[in-house]
């Protein structure tokens, strides 16, 4: 079947068996490899995208479902000169060690934050009535339940997520 | 995967009549759950009828005071609604108890209602299951059963309903509204899910090619302090070991009405109505809410590797009720 995807700001028009997962048509048909295949289930999180702005897990959707939707990866997140602010406080706190979730983390990170600008609670927000959402450490934890780092690299994740939150620096 | 042909219907009755004339297609909507038990083999559809752009994915408010849940709503939507938040806050916290933010933000309301069992027998294309090849048996029966059903379970299943959002909505009285091939009909949450016997197959009353295409929530006013509570094995993102939704309203010290319902113990969300009973017009004290819990749990059946589930559930109730009681 023939859709389009735009990913990363460039318009692709393919052709896909419908059992070609999102993940699949980014990684093998267009190239873009920052969106890993981890566990292919849903449960680890290395393949998250941003899917029409929100944060989704790229290997159970079907691209033939997503004709027309536009993407971002954790290649898209940066300008040609410049990482994106999650990028850079990642490397600064060294919040990585075989690297293989990151870029899953980083787009979650991302598209976690937009979430809490808009209000949404969580799990652990004690009045799921509030206006506003403080991002505690636990916050950020619960928030970021969807992406495993098998490294254990999650004790410089949370400071890494955390340090953008404060600085406001999410673009 | 097995190959399927992907269908995308113009409208709600389009999509109705192709499946109807699928025998062997499904309809697809979000796709979490779906996708997976295809990549596995557990469902192997010919067609699936896709339906995300075709419900709604609005919240409109009812006439008497209820608020109508377009299918196409996604998790993450729902539990963030202001006036679920503030008027159902269960249905809000159950939600977000569930999944992970990822799967949230593309999972339907519809779609969470339809989900399967995770039961690992169903999941394993290897060994016998009852609900995934009727006939075959049930390996969970005499198996790994730590996660399965203490009440209404089968020879045929033990198998739990796995949302968590259903549990909040079977407490809320939800009414499930669906479009089939024979017309649309407005189905109480209670008749929507069923309990194994016979036909574990059958995870629901919906005939083939019967659309969710909303979800009424009706007006209950003490439900703007209910809650849910979720015990699992992990802090977040694990399916319930045992959870309990509940909204209790209480006058001068007595409990004037309860809305209770348990998740992970039943092949469906289970509405604790004897335990209701049980309050209704006592004390709003510990002792009342633990023999509701115990009442309702009379005829739990626990299996070999589960009878934890029986005190877990008890305990939960009755600390929910408390909480809920201390909360007013």
């Amino acid at each position: 079947m023939e859709i389009t995807l735009r990913a990363d700001g460039l318009e692709h028009r393919l052709a896909v068996d419908p059992r070609t997962t999102l993940l699949d048509a980014l990684r093998e048909r267009l190239g873009i490899w920052g969106p890993k295949k981890g566990c292919d289930h849903g449960q680890c999180g290395a393949c998250t995208v941003l899917l029409d702005g929100k944060r989704v897990n790229s290997c159970l959707a079907l691209a033939v479902a997503h004709d027309g939707a536009q993407i971002i990866t954790a290649e898209g997140l940066a300008s040609d000169s410049e990482l994106h602010p999650m990028q850079a406080s990642f490397i600064e706190h060294d919040a990585f060690q075989c690297g293989y979730c990151t870029p899953g983390q980083i787009v979650s990170a991302v598209g976690m934050l937009e979430e809490v600008e808009s209000g949404w609670p969580s799990h652990v927000t004690r009045d799921v009535n509030a206006g506003e959402v403080s991002l505690t450490d636990e916050e950020i934890r619960e928030r970021m339940s969807g992406n495993l780092c098998r490294c254990g690299a999650y004790a410089n994740i949370v400071p890494a997520i955390r340090e953008v939150a404060e600085g406001g620096r999410l673009r | 995967m097995k190959p399927f042909r992907y269908d995308r219907a113009g409208d709600i009755s389009g999509a109705v009549a192709t499946l109807a004339r699928e025998q062997a297609g499904v309809f697809l909507a979000g796709g979490t759950n779906l996708v997976d038990l295809m990549k596995l083999g557990v469902m192997e559809p010919d067609v699936l009828v896709d339906v995300r752009r075709l419900t709604s994915r609005g919240i409109e408010d009812l006439p008497d005071g209820g608020l109508r849940i377009g299918a196409a709503v996604t998790n993450s939507e729902l539990a963030a609604e202001r006036r679920i938040r503030s008027r159902y806050p269960m249905l809000s916290q159950a939600l977000l108890s569930g999944a992970s933010g990822q799967l949230r933000n593309i999972a339907t309301a519809g779609g969470n209602l339809l989900q399967r069992t995770r039961c690992a027998y169903f999941y394993d294309i290897t060994t016998p299951c009852n609900k995934r090849e009727p006939g075959t048996g049930c390996s969970a029966l005499e198996g790994c059963n730590k996660d399965h059903a203490i009440l209404g379970a089968s020879k045929q299943c033990v198998a739990t309903h796995p949302s968590d959002m259903a549990v909040a909505l079977t407490a809320l009285d939800a009414v499930v509204h669906v479009q089939g091939p024979a017309g649309g009909r407005a189905i109480p949450i209670s008749e929507l899910y069923r309990l194994p016997g016979d036909e574990p197959e059958r995870d629901t009353t919906l005939q083939h090619a019967e659309l969710i295409t909303s979800v009424d929530l009706p007006p209950l006013g003490f439900a703007s302090s209910s809650r849910y509570r979720k015990v699992r094995e992990r802090a977040s993102y694990a399916f319930a070991l045992v959870s309990v939704a509940a909204a209790l309203q209480v006058q001068d010290g007595v409990v004037r009405d309860a809305r209770i319902a348990l998740g992970g113990v039943a092949h469906m969300p289970w509405r604790a109505h004897q335990a209701e009973d049980s309050v209704r017009g006592r004390p709003a004290v510990e002792e009342s809410f633990r023999a509701a819990a115990q009442a309702e749990l009379a005829d739990a059946a626990p299996l070999r590797d589960n009878a934890y589930k029986v005190p877990l559930a008890a305990n939960v109730m009755t600390q929910m009720l408390l909480d809920l009681s201390l909360a007013q």
